[in-house]
């Protein structure tokens, strides 16, 4: 019996996946026929009943977000997909948008009539040239069909590189014409969202998995999962394993499952750490191969489900330098408006930095972790927060190997073991 | 360079995807550097004008954004991702050789005009790690070695074509021009998706 549940990546083997006809040969585009033809409170019921919770991070339950659009309001709705995939490691909207936009487009067909919308944007993040062509292709091909521009409209928006556009209140501000950066809330986007207008932004996942729920039922999709995490999604294995890529099943699957259906770790190494939702979530090692893999089991050891990308590293792997390059990610991120995270951020590379090159002192670690404290809940978005996760958590677990750095003067690894080339003479 | 009045007709289409005139700024960002390579302060008063803004509130939107550039780039544009997985997995290494072997820093471009270089960020394809962009395009599986062989072929003049991606890799204007929301007609090209991504479902279909 397989593991593995292939919905949204079902059809991804056949050449046309992301052509209208490739789409409709499966049932492309019943489910938004379907849907349209209900009341928009039973569409939102339904997406409850069916237990989804957003694919974007955070977990929240997608048909409770749909609920808090105000309704009868006579205001402009809108639905915002967020298609900026940028944390690192995170690698599932891109491959689904590239062998299958349409899904998403009908989600979105599905999601707007729910919350009485008229207009969909898909923010896709602008450094993903061929899959801004495919989703672009898309919408022409449905509106040509008949399948878009009868009451509802999809427009497709492009990033221009800036990770903070993922978090959904930047996002809107760029959306908007603006530099990204992210929103006091409240209030919240089912509020004042796009425009200052009631907005559901979801991420692509989420709403590309709302035509397989309309079509086979919330108990089809609930048997699927754990007891509060339901439905399949898109883990998203990389690093140093024998075969890295995407694998679709239900949550609550395990590292050690799926490692063994990938081959494992590359011959003659073993796993260290590794992530199991991007680097804003705190890192796992080898103790944790058999946590349930759901919102629940991920947070009770200790981290964060995110968006299952599981980077895994080897023993070869230094986890200073891992670390060291994240944070550097995260301070030239950082989108300055928040002191805590602008500033902190570049104090966490100064002492990083150091560390690494062997010239700090063990007191920089309680500084480090000090800092962490200073920059946790301090601002108004996750990037801060986020950003110290890969260091508290790999001082709990590799404290000696920060120490070692120190006693030797400098860093114990040979980068060349550790690249996928190692060995083979490049 | 001056804008046409068909430029103007096509900005005019860009805006008009918006309930909001202002929502355009980066599309249009995207289209000034599809026509002149980077965003030129005739492009940022062009852009002004036609939605009414202040020019310093154009510049100030275009500085916030790496993907647009305030000085000429190559006519490949190559970016390496150097995030924590694939510098580990081999990242740093091709990016240290590529600017030995093309004789330039981050950010600069070769003497030619052919090749700038950028180390990117995270660009979600690291189940292809290593992972190089050329123009934005998915370059997968990299060693230092197809690297170099890459970058040669651009200035040969005669570029490999992407991993994921059309048959023929496009110029930075062209790219440009599809970011800003312009189909190009390639979107057929190219494969539905490679073998990492197409893994899970071809091991549930073998049972496992």
């Amino acid at each position: 019996m397989t593991k593995l549940a292939p919905v949204l990546s079902a059809h991804w083997d056949e050449k046309d996946s992301f052509t209208l006809v490739g789409y409709k040969r499966h049932g492309g585009y019943t489910a938004s026929a379907k849907a349209l033809a209900m009341d928009p409170d039973a569409i939102i019921q339904l997406v409850k009943d069916s237990g989804l919770r957003g694919r974007g991070g955070a977990g929240f339950p997608t048909g409770m977000k749909w609920g808090f659009i105000p309704q009868g309001d006579n205001k402009d709705h809108y639905l915002v997909v967020n298609a900026d995939e940028s944390e690192p490691g995170t690698c599932k909207d891109t491959p689904l948008l590239m062998a299958n936009p349409h899904v998403l487009i009908e989600g979105c067909i599905i999601a707007c009539h729910a919350i009485r919308a008229k207009h969909a944007f898909i923010y896709i993040r602008g450094e993903v040239t061929h899959v801004v062509r495919r989703v672009n292709q898309a919408i022409e091909d449905a509106y040509a069909a008949g399948i878009l521009g009868n009451g509802i409209d999809v427009v497709l928006h492009i990033g221009a590189g800036a990770y903070i556009c993922g978090e959904e209140t930047a996002l809107l501000d760029s959306l908007e014409g603006f530099r990204g950066q992210p929103r006091l809330r409240p209030p919240f986007p089912a509020i004042a969202g796009l425009y200052a207008r009631p907005t559901v932004v979801n991420n692509v996942e989420s709403i590309a998995s709302v035509p397989a729920i309309v079509n086979n039922g919330a108990d089809w999709y609930q048997s699927m999962g754990t007891e509060k995490s339901k439905g399949t999604t898109l883990y998203s294995l990389s690093g140093h394993v024998v075969n890295p890529g995407q694998f679709e099943a239900p949550l609550g699957i395990t590292l050690r499952e799926i490692l063994d259906l990938a081959g494992g770790v590359r011959p003659g190494h073993t796993l260290k750490f590794w992530t199991p939702g991007g680097s804003s979530t705190p890192l796992f090692t080898d103790a944790h191969l058999d946590v349930p893999l759901d919102y629940e089991g991920v947070a009770a050891a200790g981290s964060m489900l995110g968006t299952k990308a599981l980077q895994i590293f080897d023993e070869t792997t230094c986890v200073v330098r891992a670390v060291l390059r994240w944070t550097e990610f995260y301070k030239h991120e950082s989108c300055g408006k928040c002191t805590p995270c602008r500033e902190g951020t570049w104090w966490l590379v100064q002492i990083l930095r150091d560390l690494e090159a062997g010239k700090g002192t063990e007191a920089d670690l309680a500084k480090l972790l000090d800092l962490c404290d200073n920059i946790m809940g301090r601002s108004f978005c996750a990037l801060g927060d986020g950003a110290t996760s890969p260091i508290t958590s790999s001082i709990k677990y590799f404290r000696d190997e920060y120490i070692a750095h120190l006693t030797q003067g400098g860093c114990p690894f040979d980068p060349v073991a550790s690249t996928l080339f190692a060995g083979a003479g490049a | 360079m001056a804008y046409s009045d068909e430029d103007f007709q096509v900005m005019d289409s860009i805006i008009k995807r918006y309930p909001r005139p202002r929502s355009a700024i980066m599309p249009l960002l995207h289209y000034v550097q599809s026509k002149a390579g980077y965003v030129t302060n005739e492009g940022i008063e062009v852009i002004a004008k036609v939605l009414q803004l202040e020019a310093a509130e154009v510049t100030a939107v275009s500085t916030f954004y790496t993907q647009y550039k305030p000085a000429p780039v190559g006519e490949y544009h190559v970016g390496v991702c150097t995030n924590t997985l694939c510098a580990v997995m081999g990242g740093d290494a091709i990016f240290d050789s590529l600017k030995d072997h093309l004789g330039i820093g981050n950010d600069e471009v070769t003497a030619d005009g052919k090749v700038s270089l950028e180390h990117i960020e995270c660009n979600a394809a690291c189940d292809y790690a290593p992972v190089v962009m050329a123009n934005w395009e998915f370059y997968d599986n990299q060693t230092v070695q197809s690297a170099k062989d890459l970058v040669d072929s651009m200035r040969a003049g005669n570029p490999k074509p992407p991993t994921r991606g059309p048959n023929k890799l496009v110029t930075w204007k062209e790219a440009s021009a599809v970011l800003a929301g312009l189909n190009d007609g390639l979107a057929h090209e190219g494969v539905q998706a490679g073998e990492p991504t197409l893994l899970g479902l071809k091991l549930s279909k073998e049972g496992k």
